[in-house]
C-alpha cells in the first residue's frame, strides 16, 4: 500500500457557543461551571406550556461571524425543530436551522506551514446557522442510573460548516486554529476548548490522486481538542486507504473518536441514520434583518487574525510562527503593533519580549495584560533601552517585574535602582584588572584553547560590577589584556 | 334567579353594589357543583378552599373601597391544559397524572391580577385531542342538556361546566374548533380569538400555530368580558402580537345596519344537518330583516381543510408531545431494561389511543420522502385556505355558517370510526388554519331539544365587530332576559 497515491479530503463542522449574557430562549445566565441544575428554568428545561423567545444578540454575534467568513447573509430566514429523543435534550427537538441559515456561502483564508514553509489557502464555508446546546449527562458511580445538567441547555451555538477543501490533517489545524482566533477577535466566544465551547465533527475521505469524484465519507464525532482533530484525520485516512488497498470499499458511517486509544469505532451506518424530521419551528417567527442592521454589522468587523498574521510578516518582518502566537492573542497583537509604531525598539525585539516574559507572566498568574500597569510606550522603551545598551537584558527583566505592578517611569526605576549599564573603559578597567588579577588560571586556560574559559572571565567581571557592566564592553577589554600579555 | 344561573356582567354588577358578596357566589356555585357534578363530571380538580380564600380577599378589598376589575370575584373554571401555579394541570392524560406546574400561564398571571376566583380545572379530551372530551384519561364528561349525550370538545369540561352553572365563566382552547364545538353541543357562547392576541405561554401546545386559550360564557357579553382580560401581547410569546386592545364590553351594541354578511356555500352542503342548517339560515334571515347585508360566497378549498388540518396539527403535536418520554417530570413506567424499553413503555403506558394515533400521523408525515407529499403540501393548502377568507372579507364583513355539522352525539357514538369523529370538525378547522376568530352563539334547537350553534366568523382582529354582531344576535333573537 502506498499513502502517497492517495488524497485526503477533509470538511469540518465547528460548534462554537456563543459568549452571549443569556440563553438563546430564555433569560437564565450563559455560564459555564456552575452548581448543577442552577442556571435553568422551565424555558430550557422545556416544561409544558413553555414557550421560546429568540435572544437578538445570538443573532448579532452569528451574522459577525458570518460576514467575517465572507458569508452571504439571509436577512429573511427560520428556525426549525430536530425531532430526536435523548434524556440531555429536554424538548425532545432541538431548535436548529435547517434549509435557511442565517449565512450561507463563505470562505476562509488560511495560512498552512507544512514541510517547513507556509502557503495561504483558501477554505469554503457551506453555512453558519444558530442553534441551542443540550444538556449534560453525569455518570456517578454512587447512582445506578445517569443525571442529567441542564445548565448547557439553550446555551448559544453556532453550527459552521466547511467544504470538503482539505487536503492534510495540517491543513484541518490551520482551519480550526483560524476559526477559533476569528471567534476571539470577534469576542464573540470564550473558545475554552476545556470547557467545550468549541467542539468539531470531521468529515474524511480518501481517493487515488488524479481522480475528480469524492470517495464515500465517514464523520467523526466527539472530537475534542485540534490535535484530536489531526490523530483523528490521520487515523481516519489511514483506515480508508487500508480497506481500499485489501479491495474493500468504504461505507458511508458516523464513527466516534477515542482519543485516548487513538482510533475512531464505528457507531452507526447510513442504514441506521436518523430521521430527525425537521419542520419549521412554529413558536418562533421568521427572523428578518433589515439591510442597514446587517450592514452596520459588517462595519464592526476587525482586521482578521488569519490576514493580520500575512500583515505582521510581511510589515514588520517576523517569522510565520512569530507572528502566529502574536496574533492569536488579539491583546498581543495590539500591544505589538503600538509598542512597534514607537519605531525605536525592533519589532523583532518587542516580539521577543511579548512571546518570552510577558507570555510566561500571563500563563502563571493567569492575568491579562490589561490586568498589569504595562503600556505599550512602556515597553517600546524598555527594549529600545536594552537595545541601545542603556541597561542589560539582566537589568531589563528587573525592570519589567517594576513595571508590571507599579505605573513608574523606567528612568527613574534605572536611576533608583542603578541599573544603567557602564560602557565607559575608564570605569571598567578598574573591575576588568581585578578580575584577572584573581584568575590567572582561567587566563591561562583560555590561552591553552579552552575558550569557554573567556565565558567563565566575562561572568566574574559582571558580578563584580553588580551586573551594570557591559557584557560585550567588558569581554573587549579582557581580550585586549590577554592579547596584550 | 340563582347566582349560578345569572351571566358574570349581571353578578358583576351586583358585586359592585354590594348586593352580594364574592363569598356568596362562589359558595353558591360549589353549591350547584356538588349538586351536579356527579352527573356532568365537568372537573378534574375542584379548587375549593383556595376559591373560598380568593373570594374573601375581593371581598376585603372591596370593602376597603380598592378599585377592582369587572371580574373580580367572578368564579372561573380553567381548562386543565392552561398551567396553573401549585395546582394540577393534567391534560386529562395519565402522563401529568400529578404534574404540578411551577409556574403559571401568562392568562392565569392575567386574570390573578383582576382577582377572579378559580373553581378548578376542567376536563377536556386527552391533550386536547379530541371532539367529545372521551378521551380524557380521567371521567367522562356527559352533555347537561341530555346527560346521554356528549358535551362536545376538547373543551368539553369548560362548556358543560359553564351551561350546568358550575362555573360563570371557563377558559378552554381551541386548536381546531376546541372551544366552538362544546359551547355548541352545550348551548353557550365560546371565542376563538384571532391567532396571536391571547399568549400561549402555559397552554400545554397541541399544535402551536393553531392553538387560542379562549372565553367560553353564557353571553356574548360575558364573553367580551373575559376576553378583554385575558388578551395582549406578551413577551414570553413570540408569537402574540403587539398592538393595543380595546376593552371588548365597550364596542357592544352598535347595531348591525349596513353589515355585509356572507354565507359560504360550502358550510350549507352535504353532510350538514338539516336542522342545524335552518336553524342557521333563519339566523341569517333575521340579520337580513334588520339591516344586514347577506349574500353567499364561496370558499372553494374547504373541502381539504381537514386533511390539511389533520396533517399539519398532528406534524405539529407529534414534536410538542415528544417531551413527555419518562425522564423530567410526568409519568414513567415502572419497569425498564434500558433507555429505549423506558421511552417506549413510558409513552405506550402514558398516552392514550387518541394521543397515539396523532403522534403517529404526525410522526409520519414529517417523515423523510414523505415530508413533500404531506406536510408542505398541507402548508401549501393553509396558504390558499388563508388566501380565500382574504378575498371573502373583501366583500364581506362577517362570514355566518353552523358550527357543527349537527348537534350534541351520544356518548360512545364515534369513538370507534375516527374518521367520523374528525369529519365533525368540517365547520370549525378552516378558521384556525387561516388565523381568523369565530364565535359560537346559540342559534335555536333542534327536534330533539339540543342546542344548535351558528359560528359568525371575521377577519384577523374583527373581535369588536364579532362580537357586537353576536351580541345584537343574542338580543334580537330573544336569547336573553333583557
Amino acid at each position: 500500500m502506498d499513502y502517497k497515491d492517495y488524497e485526503v479530503i477533509v470538511g469540518l463542522e465547528v460548534h462554537a457557543e456563543l459568549s452571549t449574557e443569556s440563553k438563546i430562549y430564555c433569560s437564565c445566565r450563559n455560564k459555564f461551571g456552575v452548581e448543577v441544575n442552577t442556571e435553568c428554568c422551565p424555558i430550557c428545561m422545556g416544561m409544558p406550556g413553555t414557550l421560546p423567545t429568540l435572544n437578538q444578540k445570538v443573532v448579532e454575534y452569528a451574522v459577525k461571524m458570518g460576514h467575517a467568513l465572507n458569508c452571504t447573509i439571509h436577512n429573511v430566514c427560520k428556525q426549525d425543530r430536530k425531532n430526536y429523543f435523548y434524556p440531555d435534550l429536554p424538548k425532545a427537538y432541538q431548535i436548529s436551522q435547517f434549509d435557511i441559515p442565517l449565512c450561507e456561502h463563505g470562505y476562509l483564508d488560511v495560512l498552512v506551514e507544512e514541510d517547513g514553509t507556509v502557503r495561504e489557502k483558501r477554505i469554503g464555508i457551506t453555512r453558519i446557522h444558530i442553534e441551542e446546546d443540550a444538556g449534560k449527562l453525569l455518570h456517578d458511580e454512587s447512582f445506578a442510573g445517569s443525571l442529567v445538567d441542564f445548565n448547557r441547555c439553550g446555551v448559544p451555538l453556532i453550527e459552521i460548516v466547511s467544504e470538503p477543501d482539505m487536503r492534510s490533517s495540517a491543513e484541518a489545524k490551520a482551519y480550526l486554529e483560524t476559526i477559533k482566533s476569528v471567534l476571539q477577535y470577534l469576542d464573540i466566544s470564550d473558545c475554552k476548548m476545556q470547557e467545550g465551547s468549541i467542539r468539531c465533527d470531521v468529515n474524511v475521505s480518501v481517493r487515488k490522486k488524479g481522480e475528480t469524484k469524492f470517495g464515500t465519507r465517514c464523520e467523526m464525532k466527539n472530537v475534542n481538542t485540534f490535535s484530536g482533530a489531526m490523530r483523528a484525520i490521520d487515523f481516519e485516512a489511514q483506515r480508508q486507504i487500508a480497506v481500499l488497498e485489501q479491495g474493500g470499499i468504504i461505507e458511508q458511517e458516523t464513527r466516534r473518536w477515542d482519543d485516548a486509544k487513538g482510533e475512531s469505532i464505528p457507531l452507526r451506518s447510513k442504514e441506521d441514520a436518523q430521521d430527525y424530521r425537521y419542520f419549521p419551528e412554529p413558536d418562533l417567527l421568521t427572523i428578518v434583518l433589515d439591510d442597514a442592521y446587517v450592514e452596520n454589522l459588517k462595519r464592526q468587523i476587525p482586521e482578521l487574525p488569519n490576514k493580520k498574521t500575512a500583515r505582521f510578516m510581511k510589515e514588520y518582518g517576523l517569522t510565520y510562527g512569530d507572528a502566529l502566537l502574536l496574533v492569536e492573542s488579539p491583546e498581543k497583537s495590539v500591544l505589538f503593533e503600538q509598542a512597534a509604531a514607537s519605531k525605536k525598539a525592533s519589532p523583532k525585539g518587542i516580539c521577543n519580549w511579548i512571546l518570552g516574559d510577558i507570555t510566561r507572566v500571563m500563563n502563571e498568574t493567569g492575568k491579562t495584560i490589561a490586568d498589569t500597569k504595562l503600556t505599550p510606550e512602556k515597553l517600546a522603551y524598555l527594549v529600545e533601552c536594552i537595545e541601545s545598551g542603556k541597561i542589560s537584558n539582566t537589568s531589563g527583566k528587573v525592570v519589567f517585574e517594576i513595571i508590571l505592578n507599579e505605573d513608574k517611569n523606567i528612568d527613574e526605576i534605572i536611576k533608583e535602582k542603578n541599573l544603567a549599564q557602564i560602557s565607559d573603559a575608564s570605569a571598567l578597567n578598574a573591575i576588568v584588572e581585578e578580575v584577572i588579577k584573581n584568575n590567572q588560571k582561567s587566563i591561562d586556560d583560555y590561552r591553552g584553547g579552552k575558550t569557554n574559559a573567556l565565558g567563565f572571565l566575562v561572568g566574574q567581571c559582571m558580578k563584580a560590577s553588580k551586573g551594570q557592566g557591559n557584557p560585550a564592553k567588558m569581554k573587549e577589554l579582557l581580550l585586549e589584556y590577554i592579547d596584550k600579555q | 334567579m340563582k347566582l349560578y344561573e345569572m351571566t358574570a356582567s349581571e353578578l358583576s354588577g351586583q358585586l359592585k353594589e354590594k348586593k352580594i358578596s364574592a363569598r356568596e357566589l362562589t359558595e353558591a356555585v360549589f353549591a350547584r357543583i356538588d349538586e351536579t357534578e356527579s352527573d356532568i363530571g365537568a372537573y378534574i380538580t375542584l379548587n375549593r378552599e383556595t376559591a373560598l380564600k380568593q373570594a374573601d380577599a375581593v371581598d376585603q378589598k372591596r370593602a376597603a373601597g380598592e378599585p377592582l376589575s369587572p371580574l373580580a370575584g367572578i368564579p372561573v373554571g380553567i381548562k386543565d391544559n392552561i398551567c396553573t401555579k401549585g395546582m394540577l394541570t393534567t391534560c386529562a392524560s395519565r402522563m401529568l397524572e400529578n404534574f404540578v406546574p411551577p409556574y403559571n400561564a401568562t392568562v392565569m398571571d392575567k386574570l390573578a391580577a383582576d382577582d377572579i376566583v378559580i373553581t378548578g380545572k376542567l376536563n377536556m379530551d386527552e391533550f386536547a385531542m379530541g371532539s367529545s372530551t372521551e378521551t380524557s384519561y380521567f371521567k367522562q364528561t356527559k352533555n347537561p342538556a341530555d346527560l346521554t349525550r356528549v358535551p362536545g370538545g376538547s373543551s368539553g369540561g369548560s362548556a358543560a361546566a359553564v351551561a350546568a352553572g358550575e362555573a360563570v365563566l371557563a377558559l378552554g382552547s381551541d386548536t381546531g374548533g376546541s372551544i366552538r364545538q362544546p359551547s355548541s353541543f352545550c348551548g353557550v357562547v365560546g371565542l376563538k380569538p384571532t391567532y396571536g392576541s391571547v399568549s400561549r405561554y402555559g397552554l400545554v401546545a397541541f399544535a402551536s400555530s393553531l392553538d387560542q386559550i379562549g372565553p367560553i360564557g353564557k353571553s356574548v357579553r360575558d364573553v367580551a368580558m373575559l376576553y378583554s382580560a385575558i388578551c395582549g401581547p406578551d413577551k414570553m410569546d413570540a408569537t402574540s402580537v403587539r398592538k393595543i386592545y380595546p376593552d371588548f364590553t365597550r364596542s357592544l351594541g352598535k347595531g348591525i345596519s349596513g353589515l355585509k354578511l356572507g354565507l359560504p356555500k360550502e358550510y350549507f352542503g352535504l353532510g350538514i344537518d338539516s336542522e342545524t342548517k335552518n336553524a342557521v339560515l333563519a339566523a341569517a334571515k333575521l340579520f337580513e330583516q334588520n339591516g344586514a347585508v347577506v349574500k353567499e360566497v364561496s370558499l372553494p378549498s374547504t373541502d381539504y381543510a381537514l386533511s390539511a388540518y389533520y396533517i399539519i396539527a398532528s406534524a405539529e403535536a407529534s414534536s410538542n408531545l415528544a417531551r413527555f418520554d419518562g425522564v423530567k417530570y410526568g409519568y414513567r413506567t415502572p419497569q425498564y431494561e434500558n433507555l429505549t424499553e423506558m421511552y417506549e413503555k413510558t409513552r405506550s403506558e402514558g398516552f392514550g389511543t387518541e394521543v397515539k394515533r396523532r403522534i403517529l400521523l404526525g410522526t409520519f408525515v414529517l417523515s423523510s420522502g414523505y415530508y413533500d407529499a404531506y406536510y408542505k403540501r398541507a402548508k401549501l393548502l393553509q396558504k390558499r385556505i388563508a388566501a380565500e377568507f382574504a378575498s371573502a372579507f373583501a366583500d364581506c364583513d362577517l362570514l355566518l355558517t353552523p358550527t357543527t355539522p349537527g348537534t350534541a352525539f351520544k356518548l360512545g357514538e364515534n369513538t370507534d370510526d375516527p374518521l367520523k369523529m374528525y369529519a365533525g370538525d368540517i365547520c370549525t378547522v378552516t378558521v384556525n388554519i387561516a388565523g381568523l376568530p369565530a364565535l359560537s352563539i346559540p342559534c335555536g334547537t333542534d327536534s330533539k331539544g339540543l342546542p344548535v350553534g351558528m359560528q359568525l366568523i371575521g377577519a384577523k382582529f374583527s373581535e369588536e365587530q364579532l362580537l357586537n354582531a353576536a351580541d345584537w344576535y343574542e338580543s334580537a333573537a330573544g336569547l336573553r332576559a333583557e
